[in-house]
């Protein structure tokens, strides 16, 4: 769980389906603080793809679906 | 839509534009080089990442394969976990292209917005756009597939559908602006080889002009032929060689397998005779005893 102190008000979010509870409600700044290479994942808020680029522009809200993935082995 | 006549049979010559390489005199002749997405390939084999003893061994069989366009893919996790998450640093140091794909969507929603992420994070156009329309068989949904090829198309993708070998279906797609089509063999993983090879030939002799590339259900090196000598311009395959006993060897064999088809196809394989046709010239017979 990450420290809700650092930006005030925490939400309630789903990240890849599990419940979490966070205070960094920049998108950016979320993966930051969860230790995530930002270039080697791939983000999606509520279904909708946001680029690397406009990450740093969405604020998580109460409710919110974040999913985070990455490269895998493929057939 | 070109009206060539139905169909192709054995013997006939190469419907597809590309012309075999003219053999140096001291050179074997090699299958020709083709086009797909936006590139020019020699090697007709594509080859799946996924399921192998060990990423080592996975790159070995890339090598011993030829290929030069790997499947990969993506999935919902957070934590860089362990030998799954090396393998890209080991794909990459391998020089195929890369060709993701949006395995496991059901919806048009789901694959658009997969693609998508997987155009960043992979840094290529190119996807492998499957969305299943059932659990059991793995068999793609035809209007989702369509509705999502033609949103991507519009987007700058290079759409390579994973398809059925439903020829309208197949129309649509090309009509949403996909330049290549994948159909399937066989469902996924099932090893079957190619389970309607009327239907695949009926594609191939329908649509002469489109790269057609088997994918999904070969199972051995014979299935293999056997697609490339229906004249399609490649085959891309991962279990039949991942869940090999030997992999690297099975990936070599895939190989020359793709390499001889191919080398049949554009040599034209002779028509089939009902009876004995007498191969050694003799007039009549040799003895008269």
């Amino acid at each position: 769980m990450t420290d809700i102190a650092s930006t005030g008000t925490a939400v309630r979010i789903l990240v890849n389906g599990e419940p979490r509870q966070t205070g960094l409600t920049n998108l950016a700044a979320w993966l930051d603080g969860e230790g995530l290479d930002a270039a080697a994942v791939a983000t999606a808020v509520n279904g909708d793809f946001v680029p690397r680029a406009a990450r740093d522009g969405i604020t998580l809200r109460d409710g919110d679906r974040l999913d985070v993935f990455r490269a895998i082995v493929g057939g | 839509m070109n009206d060539h006549t139905m169909p192709a049979v054995a013997g006939s010559t190469p419907m597809s534009s590309s012309p075999p390489s003219s053999p140096s005199p001291s050179a074997p002749p090699s299958p020709s080089s083709w086009r797909v997405g936006g590139v020019e390939l020699h090697s007709r084999f594509f080859l799946g990442t996924a399921g192998y003893p060990s990423p080592q061994i996975l790159v070995q069989a890339i090598e011993a394969s030829g290929a030069q366009v790997v499947t990969v893919g993506l999935k919902r996790q957070l934590a860089h976990g362990g030998a799954a998450s090396d393998f890209y640093a080991l794909v990459k140091a391998s020089g195929a292209r890369l060709l993701p794909n949006t395995a496991g969507c059901t919806t048009a929603r789901e694959a658009t917005t997969l693609a998508r992420m997987a155009r960043e994070l992979f840094g290529t156009t190119w996807i492998k756009l499957e969305v299943v329309g059932d659990d059991y068989t793995l068999q793609p949904d035809p209007f989702e597939l369509v509705s999502a090829a033609r949103e991507l198309a519009r987007d700058g993708f290079e759409v390579f559908p994973y398809c059925t070998d439903d020829l309208v279906t197949c129309r649509r797609l090309l009509d949403a602006g996909c330049t290549v089509l994948m159909p399937w063999g066989a469902p996924i993983g099932s090893g079957q080889g190619l389970i309607n090879p009327y239907a695949l030939k009926t594609l191939r002799a329908r649509l002469p002009d489109v790269p057609l590339i088997v994918d999904a259900g070969i199972g051995s090196p014979m299935d293999a032929v056997q697609a490339m000598e229906l004249g399609y311009d490649a085959v891309l395959l991962n279990s039949a060689v991942a869940q090999a006993t030997d992999p690297v060897r099975m990936a070599r064999a895939f190989r020359l397998a793709v390499d001889a088809g191919r080398l049949a196809w554009e040599a034209g394989v002779m028509a089939e005779q009902s009876m004995a046709v007498p191969t050694t010239p003799v007039t009549g017979r040799p003895f008269v005893l």
